[in-house]
């Protein structure tokens, strides 16, 4: 449903964070991308709904054509895209409902978003944070919340766009290991009931296990993985960490 | 289900009436403040009409034959907005310090702290102007005194906002690691708000070279002073040269200022 055609990113510094890479990810799949700081996984992620534009190579949503080419298409791929951020990106003196709205811009024009979402659009956000176990704090401050709370808030908010994709940039890399297994099993199990296809970058190796259907590991900007999780073992691990195989015969003198 | 959502909706929708009773009090104060000023009326624009054209018509083309003369005045403007800004700068850092909630010694400093800054900014710079040109003379020396003073009211007040919004935490980190008092004011608060005073300072300079325009009105030195000789004798064509003169000057600093600002960030 959405795939990557030997797409490269090189920034204008000449540092290349994606070699030329193609992917394809299926619809209700849920992907985590593992790799260590800087291996590529958020420039892969922003390439899939065109916060990163490709140097070269092409990114193509099923139905809409190339997003790097056409204005129009990546509008309407961005619509069905839900984006879920390391640092949530909420507007903390606006309630959490009020951030949820958010979600339901794209589905109005701009003048009519100046005045309150229709009744709808606004039942659909409760809907939405009711899902992640927050409708009591609907109408509490977003800055208000804790950090779990809040990553549950950004969860709400992507989901209130009836997403067809969600994308995931670190979600979980700012939480304490409850909050983050909170927030990455709410993630999961909505996108599951729903057939949401999710790809989420981890640095944890245990969630990845726990939640993917596929793991795709990057190093250095190049796929140096891709498969079930079970098929992760100490020798990828060491590939994506730039970890040296264990000295065995040292350990046997 | 449906209910909790009714109710909670109900509740939002509530605050959001508020909140649009809140917006249309302003609206009306501020449609009465408009019509009081006579901005509502057009027969007033109406009749003003041929009065602008023809002061545009004097205006225009610009006489730029004493040119030559004024270019003293201008560096004299600029000397006063660099020196007044310097001494606002100089008088509002310890008083920020002392009016910030999170860096003053005590209530007591901080409440006079507080009323001088009012003080200060309460007296417009003109005023100050004719009150220090009658007690040391004429020329650039009360400009720069009315232009200083001045300021530190506003200076001082954005610097004291600017340190009570410092990030607590490297003010923590230093304490803990055993700095006193005033190593602590100097290297975690001031090192955070650095930036912020040197933006406050820069906006600060630019408006300063504005503002002493216009004391030289009242014989406080530099382009201002001929300005208003120009203006006296009518001599619009005149008027339009300097204006235009300040105008370049004025873009100048503006464009020095936010080259400045950059390399500061």
């Amino acid at each position: 449903m959405l795939r990557l055609d030997q797409a490269t990113v090189t920034y204008p510094n000449g540092l290349t964070a994606l070699q030329p890479t193609s992917l394809a990810f299926r619809p209700g799949e849920f992907t985590v991308l593992l790799g260590a700081s800087g291996a590529g996984k958020s420039t892969l992620l922003r390439c899939l709904n065109g916060l990163v534009t490709p140097t070269a190579g092409d990114v193509i949503a099923d139905g809409v054509g190339s997003i790097v080419h056409d204005r129009r298409a990546l509008r309407r791929h961005r619509r069905r895209t839900g984006m879920v951020f390391q640092q949530h990106h909420l507007i903390g003196r606006l309630t959490a409902l009020d951030n949820v709205l958010t979600g339901r811009l794209a589905a109005h024009g701009f003048v009519r978003s100046l005045f309150p979402l229709p009744r709808a659009d606004r039942r659909l956000a409760l809907a939405a944070l009711d899902r992640v176990g927050l409708l009591d704090r609907a109408l509490d401050r977003a800055d208000r919340l804790s950090g779990g709370q809040q990553q549950r808030v950004g969860i709400a908010r992507a989901m209130a766009q009836e997403p067809e994709i969600v994308l995931a940039d670190e979600p979980v890399a700012s939480l304490d290991p409850g909050s983050a297994e909170r927030v990455l099993s709410d993630l999961h199990r909505i996108c599951r009931e729903d057939g949401i296809a999710a790809i989420v970058s981890l640095h944890q190796v245990e969630l990845a296990r726990r939640f993917a259907d596929r793991v795709i590991a990057l190093a250095h900007g190049r796929v140096v993985h891709d498969g079930r999780p079970g098929e992760v073992g100490p020798r990828v691990l060491d590939v994506i960490y730039d970890r040296p195989p264990l000295p065995l015969v040292d350990a046997a003198e | 289900m449906s209910l909790a959502y009714d109710a909670i909706l109900a509740r939002d929708g509530a605050a959001r009436l508020r909140r649009a009773a809140i917006a249309a009090a302003v609206a009306a104060v501020v449609i009465t403040a408009m019509a009081a000023t006579g901005l509502l009326d057009p027969a007033r624009f109406a009749d003003a009409w041929p009065a602008v054209v023809q002061l545009s018509r004097e205006m225009f083309p610009p006489d730029f034959g004493r040119f030559p003369g004024w270019l003293r005045p201008l560096a004299d403007t600029l000397a006063m907005s660099i020196a007044g800004t310097a001494i606002a700068v100089g008088l509002s850092l310890p008083l920020a310090l002392a009016a910030a909630g999170n860096t003053t010694p005590n209530r007591a400093v901080y409440h006079v702290a507080r009323l001088v800054l009012n003080l200060l900014r309460s007296i417009p710079e003109l005023i100050m102007g004719i009150i220090l040109v009658a007690m040391v003379g004429f020329g650039a020396l009360p400009g720069v005194l009315a232009l200083g003073l001045h300021s530190v009211g506003m200076v001082g007040k954005f610097f004291a906002e600017s340190i009570e919004h410092v990030d607590p935490k490297p003010v923590e980190a230093a304490r803990a690691a055993g700095a006193t008092t005033p190593q602590v004011v100097w290297h975690a608060v001031v090192a955070q708000v650095m930036p912020q005073l040197a933006d406050t300072t820069i906006y600060r300079w630019e408006y300063n070279f504005r503002a002493s325009t216009v004391l030289g009105a009242v014989g406080a030195g530099g382009i201002g002073f001929e300005l208003i000789a120009a203006l006296r004798v009518l001599d619009y064509a005149q008027v339009s040269a300097i204006l235009i003169c300040m105008l370049a000057c004025v873009t100048l600093v503006d464009g020095l200022g936010a080259a400045l600002r950059r390399g500061l960030k």
